[in-house]
């Protein structure tokens, strides 16, 4: 009998609850998430203020919602741009080989060697910070990894009967690639993708943290959590909850790639 | 042997001068003219030109490098903008503050890791498995940041462990190791999890080989078959891992410093971004870059030592 998969039932639920708290962010917070009240200032959680207030009175849920929204976006659109020159790049090198392969693999293994928050923070000391910033430098940090991964791909299939069958058919390079190979890819893709959302959040957590991420002025949950930390032992909701929805979302991902390798190994 | 270490160390160094390059020319091309942070903004013309001369920012590119590089192999790391000093004697004693937290942090995680992955494996599916399976899950989903603040909060508001104020080396090698922990802790749990996983993972990928059956035929227990033939082989993976993961320490430790508000590299690192003062943004680049080269290059030495038959592949 086949164990069922607990690892991608919970984490799919977990990830559609948290991307349903996030998106609601995009719409709507029950307060004005700068708008600041003086009697509000620094109250605890209750029913008018689920996640309690900040030193000026501004809600922290609306706060969390916002920086949650903000993270998402950064963190989509940075594995955006990671995963389709990845894919691009990947498939390629993957597909065609050659010493065009073999240069770009190796210039992928130099920078995939250094940490992504390392060389991120570098590009943005020299660009300054800011939301587009962010996504630029970490969405470029990703291709390597993706195109890696994609590339292993590529060369499992491109000597596999499907595919010479189909160049035997006068099939173009361009649709084997992507009409005959890359469906096949999809598992492990997927599986890649999960850990690239992943690691966007916790890099542009720890940029806007080190505070050389987003500006001020569009708070991600790093950013938060930055603010809320000279407050950490007056105000602990303040860090508790924006902490708690950045380590749901991941956890909730991660388990989702967790539960997709499992069922890939009982697969194959 | 020989020739393939030459190759290997051939191309360590090209690698650190790509690298050192690379860090060069992203620092060159800055829009931003660091004369303008250091005169501020009422300036002549012609005391722009002055600094700009005496700081060789008016040479080509390629002659900058050069003069640049030579001088860094000599320990000269150039002149920092705001402080006034050589960058050399700012960071001596911030490098070793930290180094310490990262080779605190290493301890801590193979002192963690080691133990819980070979339990994982040997009670496969028991409960401290299922336990160590779930909160590596859990440990990997935290940012090392919130990891610190939440090890702050417990240890030194709650527990009363320790302080929240650095104590420096100068009060004591006991009382400065002892405060180490606590940030290190944050660096090492979420590795210490990877690495618990991939041990695992590692050693049952073991048990099921032949020479095991083998090894228990000749009457060993089984302890005394994991010690003595598993685990040499189970480990191989596991040490390149660990030789890999300096970088993300590094990385880690940057960031968890300003958590622990730890005067190291990653202080005066986020510091020197803010002020502009790149001759100390760029030394602390490279400087981290050829540690982590560095790193992977033993970690491949490690491998070719510990796994003989790679080199006959």
């Amino acid at each position: 009998m086949r164990q069922k998969n607990w690892y991608l039932t919970i984490g799919l639920v977990l990830t559609a609850c948290m991307l349903a708290f996030t998106a609601l962010g995009l719409f709507w917070t029950p307060y004005a998430p700068s708008a600041m009240s003086a009697p509000d200032r620094e109250a605890p959680p209750s029913a008018a203020h689920l996640f309690g207030c900040d030193a000026y009175g501004r809600d922290v849920l609306s706060r969390t919602l916002e920086g949650a929204a903000s993270t998402l976006t950064i963190a989509l659109a940075v594995l955006a741009v990671g995963a389709v020159f990845g894919l691009m790049i990947g498939a390629l090198c993957g597909y065609y080989g050659g010493a065009a392969d073999a240069l770009v693999m190796r210039l992928c293994d130099a920078v995939a060697a250094f940490p992504s928050v390392l060389l991120a923070m570098v590009v943005l000391a020299v660009t300054g910070p800011g939301r587009y910033n962010v996504i630029g430098a970490l969405g470029v940090l990703f291709i390597p990894s993706f195109a890696r991964l994609v590339r292993g791909e590529f060369l499992k299939y491109r000597d596999r009967d499907f595919v010479r069958s189909a160049r035997l058919m006068g099939v173009g390079g361009l649709r084997v690639i992507f009409v005959h190979i890359l469906p096949n890819t999809w598992p492990t893709l997927l599986s890649g993708l999960t850990i690239g959302f992943n690691n966007a959040v916790l890099s542009e957590a720890s940029m806007s943290y080190l505070g050389i991420g987003v500006s001020p002025s569009e708070p991600s949950l790093g950013y938060l959590l930055s603010d809320a930390q000279s407050y950490l032992f007056t105000l602990p909701w303040y860090t508790a909850f924006p902490a708690a929805v950045a380590v749901l979302l991941i956890l909730g991902v991660g388990m989702v790639g967790e539960g997709l390798r499992t069922r890939m190994g009982a697969a194959s | 042997m020989g020739k393939a270490l030459l190759k290997r160390v051939l191309l360590l160094i090209g690698t650190m001068l790509l690298v050192s390059a690379l860090a060069f020319v992203a620092f060159s091309v800055i829009p931003s003219d660091p004369t303008a942070s250091i005169l501020g903004a009422e300036a002549t013309d012609e005391q722009i030109a002055t600094l700009r001369a005496q700081l060789g920012l008016d040479l080509p590119v390629w002659q900058r490098y050069w003069n640049w590089l030579t001088a860094f192999v000599t320990g000269d790391f150039g002149q920092s903008y705001k402080y006034d000093k050589p960058v050399a004697e700012l960071l001596a004693d911030k490098t070793g503050v930290t180094m310490v937290l990262a080779a605190v942090s290493f301890v801590l995680i193979a002192a963690i890791s080691l133990p819980l992955g070979l339990i994982a494996a040997r009670r496969q599916g028991g409960l401290v498995d299922r336990a160590v399976t779930v909160l590596t899950q859990i440990t990997m989903s935290v940012p090392n940041f919130v990891l610190g603040i939440g090890i702050l909060y417990l240890f030194a508001l709650i527990l009363h462990w320790f302080a929240p104020e650095y104590v420096p080396l100068s009060q004591g090698l006991g009382a400065h190791l002892r405060y180490m922990v606590f940030p290190a802790l944050a660096i090492a749990l979420p590795k210490s999890a990877m690495t618990v996983k991939l041990l695992r993972g590692s050693i049952l990928g073991e048990l099921d080989q032949d020479y095991v059956r083998t090894a228990y035929s000749k009457g060993n227990s089984q302890g005394s078959a994991l010690r003595r033939h598993v685990l040499r082989n189970a480990m191989i993976p596991v040490v390149t891992f660990l030789a890999m993961a300096i970088g993300d320490i590094m990385a880690g430790s940057i960031v968890v410093e300003q958590v622990f508000s730890i005067p190291g590299l990653g202080r005066i690192l986020i510091a020197s971004i803010n002020n502009r003062d790149y001759p100390v943004v760029q030394a602390i680049v490279v400087m981290l870059a050829l540690i982590v080269v560095g790193c992977n290059f033993l970690a491949d030495l490690l491998y070719r030592v510990m796994d003989p038959r790679i080199e006959r592949t």
